[in-house]
């Protein structure tokens, strides 16, 4: 019984101490969870935009860590072109924020309601 | 190039970027928010290292922190955000984006719970020393078409900021 | 005892660097290094700045701390540490503290990769010249959250001109670059690299510096490098941003005391590291001058002696100045201070001549001799150029240099594959 006990803790330490690409992907889901969290209950448009970026970070690494499982750098050209593409994304992004903040003089997207019924 | 104390440098590095994660979505003032990115950005670079991925870990440190975030913190400079800090920092529907969010996590869970079979855990012996040269290799070769369609779009996304933040249209 | 000697004789004869060979010690022991002689040539370039502006604006410069003003840095460093910190009320206090951190940790961590000799880089990564670019570009970084979190007019202007001259100049600096990648590339496999070491490696494979290679165009890509890395760096005649006369200091008006000296600190570090990037592509890194026209023992060991050479003459200056020295009883302990600084350095020059020594030294000695070479003409360029205002620059920038980064990086390319093509069908 105790060496039933004692093995099962063993065995939880070494899943623990090897890192396999489990432990890569839910890192990843945890920062995907985080970016949906702040995209969801944020007023401020900035930190909308950058929990967009959290998101966009945490498809990456999911990317990074299956190339590093199957060998070849596909994951990371496709990475590579994930982060051009967030790169974009935000110019433009930031670039509707001042043209909004222009006419508004608020960062708060609640107040983007003129097509409101 | 066998890996040193990995598991601690994991554990150090994921808890760094959560903490980063958790202060970029709670945090009031928005310039504190873009540190918190700027770290958890440089953190997965230092991650990225660690899966033998050294060109895009180069990339993320120019590109992401070294110009994305420049991008931001300009712009939160521009906009004022003392207005802004003294609101209410979370929307009304916040309990429904929560419960958006844990499904979302349940659903996560599910799928790794079930479905660790489906990855092997063998580890591929992938040399670091050359990781550019092949990267380079896929970039000019099989993904050339995806490369001048990427630079295409950042022509396009050039154009639309200025058109987007010129004064008069 | 014994087992301490053989183990650094063992250290000392392998062939990679301690990165490369996984040897936490021997890495600790040259990033101690490193950090000690970035520190004494920040000291020195202090002190360096003062006397030669002062030269060439017909002055004499610092000559009372010491003899000849060499006690000057010291005095001024004490200062820096004693002086009261001042924070404005209304600043971000967290911010306010943390810019100048990011900016010295953006300049001291590119030492990394900096390759003083074939095994002489505390690691060589594969993607060493990328990995210096990114990381000297994180300075901007820090300035931006200096100039914000000092709360007041000033600061903030000077910070958003400063990161807008540096992300501009960036640019220029990444093209010029990719050219001197492409040369690595001329090689029987027809695969170039990154990494610091392997750049100087295939300078010494196609037997030419890289600035003479393909001439015109080796030189002028190191050319507009050099333009860029002086506005990367904030420095005459690119220093609107924090000139006196301008915007009072620019974005480190606020920062007083120790805080300033982080700055001042990263400032000369970057400096040294852009230096270092433009000695080690285009300017052979460590390679002694003329390897093949001048080659053989006797060329050699002539070259050898030139770190201990150096050092004698530098002791014969300090001699013939202290004869020179008033002879007035209260400059006793000057004259006193100046023969003992250049016994010393003619002591250190004396051990450079012992073989042992001098072979292990050469490599770093004709690297710090470059590196010095462009401290120089960042102190020239200050003593010699008139400011550019702020819209020049940025004209000269995007206008300027990014057309003649692209016509070089095509020209290059097309020039490289014809070589390839006709050379080696």
């Amino acid at each position: 019984m105790l060496a039933a006990h004692n093995s099962g803790l063993v065995a939880d330490m070494e899943t623990m101490l090897h890192i396999t690409t489990l432990h890569y992907l839910v890192l990843g889901a945890a920062l995907f969870l985080l970016g949906v969290i702040g995209v969801l209950t944020r007023r401020n448009v900035v930190i909308v935009l950058m929990s967009i970026e959290l998101i966009l970070n945490a498809v990456n690494l999911n990317l990074v860590a299956f190339s590093r499982l199957w060998g070849g750098v596909h994951g990371q050209v496709f990475a590579i072109f994930v982060i051009t593409d967030a790169a974009a994304e935000a110019a433009v992004g930031l670039g509707i924020l001042i043209a909004f903040f222009r006419n508004k003089e608020t960062v708060n997207i609640d107040e983007v309601n003129l097509l409101k019924w | 190039m066998a890996p040193v104390a990995t598991p601690f440098f994991f554990y150090l590095l994921s808890a760094i970027m959560l903490i980063g994660g958790i202060a970029v979505i709670t945090r009031k003032n928005p310039v504190h928010s873009a540190l918190a990115l700027i770290v958890t950005l440089l953190a997965q670079a230092s991650i990225y290292l660690m899966l033998y991925a050294p060109f895009v870990a180069g990339v993320q440190i120019i590109l992401y922190a070294g110009g994305i975030m420049v991008l931001f913190l300009f712009v939160i400079m521009l906009v004022s955000i003392e207005r802004s800090m003294k609101e209410r920092q979370f929307n009304s529907q916040w309990v429904v984006g929560m419960i958006a969010a844990t499904a979302l996590g349940g659903l996560f869970i599910a799928v790794y719970t079930k479905g660790t079979s489906i990855f092997p855990d063998h580890a591929l012996s992938v040399v670091e020393d050359n990781n550019t040269q092949e990267v380079a290799k896929m970039l000019y070769g099989q993904y050339m078409f995806a490369f001048e369609i990427a630079s295409l779009l950042l022509l396009v996304a050039i154009i639309g900021a200025v058109v987007m933040a010129k004064k008069r249209i | 005892m014994g087992a301490i000697i053989q183990y650094v004789q063992s250290y000392l004869s392998s062939d990679k660097t301690p990165g490369a060979a996984g040897n936490m010690f021997w890495a600790l022991v040259y990033i101690m290094l490193v950090f000690g002689g970035l520190s004494v040539a920040v000291i020195a370039m202090n002190w360096l700045e003062r006397k030669i502006l002062a030269h060439m604006q017909v002055r004499l410069g610092p000559m009372r701390v010491g003899p000849h003003g060499l006690l000057q840095p010291i005095a001024d460093a004490i200062k820096l540490l004693l002086k009261e910190d001042i924070m404005p009320a209304e600043a971000d206090g967290f911010v306010f503290w943390m810019a100048p951190l990011i900016v010295v940790l953006a300049a001291f961590t590119v030492f990394v990769v900096v390759p003083f000799g074939p095994t002489h880089a505390i690691t060589d990564m594969n993607i060493g010249i990328l990995f210096m670019l990114g990381v000297s570009s994180l300075s901007v970084l820090g300035i931006v959250m200096a100039g914000w979190a000092s709360n007041s007019h000033y600061p903030l202007i000077g910070a958003l001109r400063s990161s807008a001259q540096m992300v501009s100049y960036e640019v220029a600096m990444g093209l010029a670059v990719v050219s001197a990648i492409l040369m690595t590339s001329l090689n029987a496999e027809g695969t170039g690299t990154l990494s610091m070491i392997g750049i100087v490696k295939a300078q010494l494979a196609q037997h030419e510096w890289f600035i003479f290679k393909f001439f015109p165009l080796g030189l002028v890509a190191f050319f507009i490098f050099a333009v860029a890395m002086v506005a990367e760096t904030n420095r005459a005649p690119f220093d609107l941003a924090e000139a006196e006369s301008e915007l009072t200091a620019g974005f480190h008006t606020e920062y007083s005391g120790f805080r300033w000296s982080l700055f001042f600190l990263a400032e000369y570090s970057a400096m040294i590291a852009v230096s270092s990037i433009a000695v080690t592509l285009w300017l052979g890194g460590w390679l002694r001058p003329f390897p093949n026209m001048l080659s053989g023992t006797p060329w050699d060991q002539i070259f050898s002696l030139s770190p201990g050479v150096t050092f004698l003459f530098f002791a014969a200056i300090c001699f013939y100045n202290t004869v020179r020295m008033p002879k007035h009883p209260l400059f006793r302990i000057q004259t006193i201070g100046l023969a003992g600084f250049g016994v010393v350095l003619g002591l250190i020059g004396l051990v450079l001549f012992v073989p042992a020594v001098s072979g292990r030294v050469q490599d770093i000695f004709w690297f710090s001799a470059k590196v010095a070479g462009f401290m120089y003409m960042y102190i020239w360029y200050r003593g010699t150029f008139p400011r550019y205002r702020f819209d020049q620059l940025m004209q000269m920038g995007w206008k300027v240099l990014l057309p003649m980064g692209l016509g070089v990086l095509i020209l290059t390319a097309s020039v490289a594959l014809l070589q390839q093509k006709l050379w080696h069908p």
